[in-house]
């Protein structure tokens, strides 16, 4: 049903409704990954924009030097990935809040490498005139055939956080959130599935950054800020962390929701921040939630 | 070699800003385990409270005091009340988002109901400079530094010689052992979030006249605080101090020999060799793990 409605959705919309139906799919993609170390294994990450980042400017470096996008994209997730593995190794020794910050800071520093390093990234100039990748012999140039590919990309995506999840290894993960220390006693390395964890999160986001980088052809560092990982982060907790179609949620009310309310002006980020405030204290589990709330009472 | 005297003592100067609105940071993770993101905005909300009370034509003394009044009201009982005591029982994680929250709400709040530009803040100290054999010496700096300092180290005696001081050390230690001693917890706790609320105040009315007034400015300030906090120790006062002092001076050294682009990057590097090195900080102890 949902699937039909996502495949008609753009039929009555201009090009300005694709494009923000495109984004919200980049960021449901960056989000699953998001969730997955979140809400699956339970580390506070505040850096995800910076491995959106990573993958975006590997793309785009990649992308005009020629090579295909399905080449790309193997790499940038790779790259993310070992990214990842080198960051989460020694910062997951501190766990929870020193992780928090210990992300941040890569968000930060990652923000002015790509900000300062203009040989490689083009400084605040950032890199423009990147071809949108091409299926096949397929042109994908057009926003609404663009739209049906990032969708398509982003339910196969789906589908593989879904096996993730219900394999033995995200049984796991959950494992670990939920009690980690009978976890590490019934034979769980805390330390191995928290760094996969991780990584695959960063590798998503690297993917992420991909379609995010075809999608608007032009990129300057102003999206990787920390700004966009705290974002990030509020739409998997809003929509549900640790529910499987919370980062949809979440990533509709930020990207998509603003746009209908637009007479709400800088008052929306107002209302937004506020009611996330509201949300913690009634339902910290996220709006998801809310259906096992009412299931449990009734 | 005057320069490098020079950049060191500007340096400390802004550094014992950053302290000051890291030593709040400190104090409402001892006392409550909150891990405060909005302290940016509570920096933020007093520097623009002064300015909106100057334009009714206060000077600035008294409208400083009445932007501490609102910030002990809002940013420390208001905070403590509405987001901290409904939230604390679902432990951390709740809490960082719901301060997030906080940040990006208060942030457009101030943004849309008050103004986007940035405003110039009256200088508490003359910008004058005199010189010192061949050092060059400004008296804002030296004002600033005495200023920040004195409170600091007045913070510091008092809750170190103090009863009420001493008490409110014991409940960040141990809040069990500190109710069965007859310590009144819920007080000790509301006092420190006043306190947080009063050093965010007298931090923006140092600050300012360097940030400018501006909706935003407190996210530079917040992180900042956020280094030095984290740098020096997170669960020690001391920490805060040298924390917000190191990475004022190894900005100020960065900025003039090595790299401005990187600025902002040296004081994150030895944040993040001290996250992963010792993650409890240059001063601070190791947190047991409950089980």
């Amino acid at each position: 049903m949902a699937l039909v409605a996502l495949a008609l959705a753009p039929l009555g919309l201009k090009n300005y409704g694709i494009y923000l139906l495109t984004l919200w799919c980049v960021y449901v993609m960056a989000g699953m990954g998001l969730n997955l170390t979140v809400g699956y294994a339970g580390q506070m990450s505040i850096g995800h924009a910076a491995f959106l980042g990573i993958g975006a400017y590997t793309a785009a470096i990649l992308m005009k030097l020629g090579v295909p996008f399905g080449f790309v994209l193997p790499v940038a997730a790779l790259n993310c990935f070992l990214v990842g593995l080198a960051l989460g190794f020694p910062a997951l020794r501190v766990q929870h809040h020193y992780l928090a910050f210990a992300t941040l800071g890569f968000n930060v520093l990652v923000f002015l490498f790509i900000r300062n390093e203009e040989w490689l990234t083009g400084g605040t100039f950032g890199i423009a005139g990147i071809q949108r990748p091409k299926l096949f012999s397929f042109s994908l140039d057009s926003s609404l055939s663009f739209y049906y590919f990032v969708l398509v990309s982003t339910i196969l995506l789906a589908f593989v956080l879904w096996w993730i999840v219900r394999s033995p290894w995200g049984r796991a993960f959950a494992a670990l959130r939920d009690n980690p220390i009978r976890a590490e006693s019934l034979g769980v390395n805390i330390m191995a599935y928290t760094l996969l964890a991780f990584a695959i999160g960063a590798a998503f986001a690297g993917i992420a950054g991909c379609y995010f980088t075809a999608l608007v052809q032009f990129i300057e560092p102003g999206p990787f800020h920390v700004t966009t990982s705290l974002m990030m982060l509020l739409m998997v907790i809003v929509g549900g962390s640790g529910k499987f179609f919370g980062p949809m949620l979440g990533a509709a009310i930020v990207i998509l929701l603003p746009e209908w309310l637009r007479f709400m002006k800088d008052w929306y980020l107002v209302v937004f921040g506020l009611s996330v405030v509201c949300l913690m204290v009634w339902l910290p589990g996220g709006l998801l939630s809310l259906q096992d709330r009412f299931f449990r009472k009734a | 070699m005057s320069d490098f005297l020079q950049l060191i003592i500007s340096g400390t100067a802004t550094g014992a800003i950053y302290a000051l609105a890291a030593l709040g940071f400190t104090l409402l993770w001892q006392a409550s385990g909150t891990i405060n993101f909005a302290q940016g905005e509570f920096v933020m909300v007093p520097a623009i409270v002064t300015l909106l009370a100057m334009s009714y034509g206060l000077p600035l003394w008294l409208a400083f005091l009445l932007a501490c009044a609102a910030s002990m009201l809002l940013l420390g009982l208001g905070f403590k009340r509405l987001v901290v005591d409904p939230l604390i029982r679902h432990g951390t994680i709740p809490l960082v988002i719901a301060t997030l929250g906080l940040s990006i709400g208060v942030k457009n709040l101030m943004k849309s109901s008050y103004s986007a530009e940035a405003y110039p803040f009256p200088n508490l100290f003359p910008a004058t400079l005199f010189s010192v054999g061949d050092l060059k010496i400004s008296v804002y700096d030296i004002g600033t530094l005495l200023l920040a300092g004195a409170i600091v180290f007045g913070l510091q005696a008092f809750l170190n010689r103090t009863l009420t001081g001493r008490a409110m050390q014991a409940v960040a230690q141990n809040t069990e052992a500190a109710t069965v001693l007859g310590i009144d917890v819920k007080r000790m706790v509301l006092y420190v979030f006043l306190i947080n609320a009063l050093l965010a105040a007298v931090a923006a009315l140092l600050v300012t006249p360097t940030y400018l007034a501006k909706f935003d400015m407190g996210d530079t300030i917040g992180l900042k605080a956020f280094y030095a906090a984290i740098i020096g120790g997170f669960n020690q006062t001391r920490g805060a101090l040298l924390g917000g002092v190191l990475v004022g001076i190894l900005e100020n050294l960065m900025g003039a020999y090595v790299s401005p682009a990187y600025k902002e990057g040296v004081a994150l590097m030895l944040f993040l060799v001290v996250i992963l090195f010792r993650p409890e900080g240059l001063l601070g102890r190791v947190e047991e793990r409950k089980v």
